[in-house]
């Protein structure tokens, strides 16, 4: 059973990561940062809550706004960057945010352990769950409380007409600015928001896994990051959810349970290629996520 | 309403628009003419801020909007359509007109959160009437990229009038129509100027512009060469050889 609790786990804080890019690339920007802000509320989360003591639930929301604050600021120079130039320069954003953390080094005594981050070693010890006697099921919980959060603020705003002016910005630029959208609001806005997901996402990562390392937030989980939702599809927040569930449930968990050995990588890739080319839209497109919608509420403009 | 002084664009070594003087006065039709290249397009942009002026000066109800960048040129009620269509596809046809609600007046009515939340009531009827008035209301929860090329046309026109402009430039609205959809279009055109909307027509077809303006203006390569009412533009000689060149015998 525990190891059910721990697959809810892992696939929650992916879905969050996923999420955090889903934002963003409706604006129409790919982002390679998001690993990056995912790793500064890892790191934030975890410091405030083993080194200094803080209740977790005040530590997720100052990792989100510094996640957030970062994006925010790195969103304005993006700007100036579309499409692979946008990539590449999110790219050495991110690899720049590791580096640091690679050289990042505080810690302090508490007892008879040093905790805190050492550089290359990573921060180890962020035994905050461990120490209040969570158990695996209750960890899956905390964290699928946030996952639903988020979902449900992600729905409401596709709903509301700040997901349409999101998709607009990502489908026409000079339409959207000709029709009196602020490029540069909503752009750094969309950035903003995403790093805050990020960084709600990072601490949950940082504190059921109790240990991170800035190996961990590179390139892979960056690509990661707008894997999902681009094999969702951009169309409802359902579709990035079904991603991960497909990609970290079904690919990374369940394969090795059906076939062993060298296949597996081989058809881990073949099922994504396979996935894309069936449902190029994304797993989630437009028309299923009509459909969804109107299961839950009649169309108000019908 | 909209002033034009000495308006200039140079991209490199070709003078797109140069020194340009154009006005256009309250509640009027105007028609902006001229062969292909002669600048029209390139005039709209810079009326609505898509490009930065290399010279010269724009206002629009005596404020320099010379350097306001396109959504504040919206805001102040200049709106806008594109020569080759430009809606957002994925949207519904409802969507198109939802988001495009971004006046001055707009902002006023709904506040901050109201407009982006999206706003019920008044926000809905809004772009319903214009649903309407564009013959889309059958029409409202398809993708704007499944619709066809006249109906699309159309959202075009009324995405642009979900801002509730004062000044409407239109780039081309007949390109590719038929008789019967140029003849709807120009209805369209007359009765927005009964709604109290001024209107400036960038065209080539020629039924439309002599049809509906009152004023046109006619560039070639940048510089007015000719200005009057739809029949003293059909008797002038320079316009005649700017469409058809020297020396031709019509």
């Amino acid at each position: 059973m525990d190891y059910l609790y721990g697959l809810a786990q892992t696939i929650g804080v992916h879905t969050i990561l996923g999420l955090s890019a889903y934002v963003v690339l409706q604006t129409g920007q790919v982002t390679m940062a998001q690993a990056a802000f995912y790793a500064v509320g890892a790191y934030v989360a975890a410091m405030l809550t083993t080194v200094w003591g803080v209740n977790i639930l005040l530590a997720i929301p100052a990792a989100a706004a510094v996640a957030c604050a970062l994006a925010g600021l790195a969103g304005f120079p993006a700007l100036r960057f579309k499409g692979l130039m946008l990539v590449v320069a999110t790219m050495a954003l991110g690899e720049a945010v590791r580096e640091f953390f690679f050289n990042f080094d505080y810690q302090i005594a508490k007892g008879d352990l040093k905790v805190g981050p050492a550089g290359a070693e990573g921060f180890r010890q962020i035994r905050y769950f461990y120490e209040r006697g969570w158990t695996t099921a209750e960890v899956a919980g905390f964290i699928w409380v946030f996952v639903i959060g988020i979902m449900a603020l992600l729905w409401w705003m596709d709903r509301s007409r700040i997901g349409a002016v999101l998709r607009a910005v990502g489908e026409d630029e000079l339409a959207a600015q000709s029709v009196g959208i602020n490029l540069t609001a909503v752009k750094v806005s969309a950035f903003a928001l995403g790093g805050a997901i990020a960084g709600v996402g990072g601490a949950l990562y940082a504190h059921y896994t109790t240990h991170v390392e800035h190996t961990a937030f590179g390139v892979v989980m960056a690509t990661f990051a707008i894997a999902y939702p681009i094999l969702g599809g951009l169309s409802s927040v359902f579709g990035t959810l079904i991603a991960v569930l497909f990609i970290q449930g079904l690919l990374i968990q369940g394969l090795p349970i059906l076939i062993g050995g060298e296949l597996r990588n081989l058809l881990f890739g073949l099922l994504i290629l396979l996935a894309m080319n069936i449902r190029p839209r994304g797993l989630i497109d437009e028309r299923v996520a009509r459909m969804l919608r109107g299961l839950f509420v009649r169309s108000r403009n019908a | 309403m909209l002033e034009l002084k000495g308006l200039s664009k140079h991209f490199g070594g070709v003078r797109a628009v140069d020194g340009l003087d154009f006005a256009v006065r309250e509640g009027e039709i105007v028609g902006l003419i001229g062969p292909n290249g002669s600048g029209k397009s390139t005039t709209v942009n810079l009326i609505c801020g898509v490009f930065p002026v290399t010279s010269g000066g724009i206002a629009f109800r005596g404020r320099d909007i010379t350097r306001a960048p396109p959504h504040v040129c919206l805001a102040l009620g200049i709106a806008r359509t594109f020569q080759n269509i430009r809606l957002f596809n994925e949207l519904t046809v409802w969507q198109n007109l939802w988001v495009a609600q971004n006046s001055a007046k707009h902002r006023k009515q709904r506040g901050f959160l109201g407009r982006w939340v999206g706003g019920r009531g008044e926000a809905r009827r809004s772009v319903e009437r214009h649903l309407e008035f564009s013959a889309l209301a059958k029409k409202r929860d398809e993708l704007a990229g499944n619709l066809s090329f006249g109906e699309q046309r159309r959202l075009e026109l009324a995405r642009a009038l979900a801002a509730e402009p004062e000044l409407l430039l239109l780039d081309e609205p007949a390109a590719g129509m038929n008789a019967e959809e140029v003849g709807q279009l120009a209805d369209r055109i007359r009765s927005l100027q009964g709604q109290g909307k001024t209107v400036v027509l960038v065209e080539h077809v020629m039924e439309l512009v002599m049809g509906v303006t009152e004023r046109i203006a006619v560039l070639n390569f940048g510089r007015k060469i000719a200005e009057g009412s739809p029949s003293e533009i059909q008797a002038n000689r320079a316009v005649r050889e700017a469409y058809l060149g020297t020396g031709a015998k019509i």
